[in-house]
């Protein structure tokens, strides 16, 4: 017998094959917000399933401690996704994935430790050469997601700052510490015991040494490493990118752990979840025009300081007032609102639905406007609006609506600037010269919340649309400009 | 089951994953996320066969399992609750207004 698992019983793989495709149904539900809360209901059916299978086919000899960590942990996460506000979403799906990252660790610790209870070892406790691949893929990948996303929590969650950090030689002590991750999996893999070694306790850490144990941990450690490394020069607004990457690594790691177990459910659940961060990732890097690679290189956004000033010419801007703001939006047909990640900062979303109702019982059209990149993580918009009850009928992508721009009265821009920057359109030179933007400039007017004149966006550049004739700039805190405004609506 | 056949498993899942997370509208791209999250907990199947499979095994073995079975709830729990939080607050123009 080659693997243990295959004696596995035919009802078994039956339940583990139906886990997984209730996961693959409950992503689809998502393609329609009619349907998505019907799809994660068949993810928790499909979570139960394989849940309850484990249970029953393996010894239960520690079913209480098994309850117990399932309640603490559940109780815990449960208690978390309650009470989080939906402006911290990015950081918690951040939080959330270093947890898978160092789940798919400890149980590759453990599959190693106690290879005999995977059915992935042989008769003499030696761990079969492809078993090896897989587990040291699985940690090595469950490392990297849990410290980069670990980064990533800290950086989005303002624990540490979102610019980048630039370590002398990064790329040269990057890639030596991946290529070092790569030869040990292979020496490891390769590595033969001399003399079967049955894993005992007391002495785990001898027994582990002696079977080319070293390089197994020094593949965890790297990896952690590596993670962290990863992560740190890369800037806050690359973030939709991260975070979308580390969720492509969290599925693959528990592909890679499916492998080992030989568990159906896990390997259609991980190609999912890698396939749907990678995709995630795609999109964001497309809509910022950027290449991966040179996300994850990093360094973007770090001389915002230099080029943020520019030519050091003052320059001509019109600023209006909370009163001006309600007075042109209220004699206008149409108003298109664009939000960015400033109107997560200040929380200015319910306010901005009291502004869209009060203008729709002028008579005014009101639609919203999204940037694939806007905000910190992919639809961070979406819900946020969606939180402030905005229906999301009401709420369009990039390519559904720019071209209402130039038919629009107002584009009212709040807390974006990048993805409003016609220079990305006509400047070679700049930076996020390529990227898709919103064409809010074609608007009759454009109506510009922002905190104050300097700081120019995350990418340094200055924003033609600020000095337009056309364009009138509100500086203020974006929640209590729209608040002013939802009270000078009022009157 | 062989090496071949779950890794044909795989790749076709990696198919499946590609077209269907095509199809995601990129107003839910973040309840995917969170989704995706609470899904890849699945490892907890693992973690429970390290936690369980202790008699005669590995102590050491058995504790990770366990903290490992606790990390994947913490994910589970709060990946399909959050999920459903967001889910709930997507509504359609309403008739009143």
């Amino acid at each position: 017998m080659e693997h243990a698992a295959a004696a596995t019983p035919a009802w078994v793989m039956l339940a583990y094959l139906i886990s997984g495709v209730l996961f693959i149904l409950s992503l689809r539900g998502l393609s329609s917000p009619v349907t998505s809360q019907q799809g994660n209901r068949f993810g928790m059916i499909g979570m139960a399933i394989a849940v309850v299978t484990t249970l029953l086919t393996h010894e239960v000899a520690s079913l209480p401690e098994i309850v117990g960590a399932i309640a603490i942990g559940g109780g815990f996460g449960w208690f978390v996704a309650k009470r989080i506000k939906m402006t911290d979403m990015p950081q918690l799906v951040a939080a959330f994935h270093s947890l898978v990252g160092l789940a798919a660790v400890l149980v590759g610790v453990a599959a190693y430790l106690n290879p005999g209870a995977f059915g992935i070892a042989d008769a003499f406790g030696n761990i079969f050469p492809v078993s090896r691949i897989e587990l040291s893929l699985g940690v090595a990948i469950g490392a990297i997601t849990f410290s980069g996303s670990v980064i990533a929590f800290l950086k989005l969650n303002g624990n540490m700052s979102g610019a980048p950090i630039l370590l002398p030689f990064r790329h040269v002590i990057n890639l030596s510490v991946l290529a070092g991750i790569i030869v040990l999996i292979g020496a490891f893999v390769l590595h033969q015991n001399p003399t079967a070694i049955v894993a005992a306790d007391g002495d785990l850490w001898a027994v582990s040494m002696n079977t080319g144990g070293w390089m197994f941990w020094a593949i965890v450690l790297l990896s952690f490493a590596i993670g962290f490394l990863l992560i740190i020069p890369i800037g806050g607004a690359d973030m939709p990118v991260v975070v979308s990457m580390l969720n492509s690594y969290s599925g693959w790691a528990a592909a890679a752990m499916g492998f080992t177990l030989q568990n159906t459910a896990m390997i259609i659940t991980g190609a999912l979840v890698g396939s749907s961060g990678a995709i995630l990732s795609y999109i964001m890097c497309k809509a910022m025009n950027r290449s991966f690679i040179s996300v994850i290189a990093g360094g973007f956004g770090a001389d915002t300081g230099a080029a943020a000033k520019g030519s050091g010419v003052e320059r001509a801007y019109k600023r209006g007032s909370a009163d001006d703001a309600a007075f042109v939006m209220k004699n206008a047909e149409s108003v298109i609102i664009v939000p960015g990640y400033g109107m997560a900062v200040s929380q200015a979303q319910h306010a901005l639905r009291e502004m869209g109702d009060l203008l729709k019982k002028e008579g005014v059209s009101v639609k919203y406007a999204i940037h694939p990149v806007a905000g910190r993580m992919p639809g961070h918009m979406n819900v946020l609006l969606a939180e402030a009850n905005v229906p999301y009928d009401e709420v369009f992508e990039l390519e559904d609506i720019n071209g209402e721009f130039a038919q629009a009265d107002v584009a009212f821009v709040i807390g974006a600037n990048d993805v409003t920057n016609p220079a990305a359109k006509t400047d070679k030179t700049s930076p996020i010269y390529g990227m898709p933007v919103l064409d809010v400039e074609k608007a009759k007017t454009v109506l510009f919340v922002k905190r104050s004149m300097g700081g120019a966006g995350y990418a340094g550049v200055d924003n033609e649309v600020f000095y337009m004739d056309n364009t009138m700039m509100l500086l203020s805190d974006a929640k209590k400009m729209v608040d002013d405004i939802v009270k000078a609506l009022g009157h | 089951m062989d090496f071949m056949s779950i890794l044909s498993i795989f790749v076709m899942a990696c198919f499946v994953g590609y077209y269907v997370v095509w199809s995601v509208t990129p107003a839910l791209h973040t309840p995917l996320m969170a989704v995706t999250n609470a899904i890849s907990s699945v490892i907890i199947v693992g973690a429970l066969i390290a936690s369980s499979a202790a008699a005669g095994g590995s102590a050491t073995s058995k504790w990770l399992g366990l903290v490992a079975v606790a990390l994947a709830s913490v994910n589970i729990f709060g990946g399909f609750a959050v999920t459903q939080r967001m889910l709930a607050m997507y509504k359609k123009k309403d008739k009143k207004a």
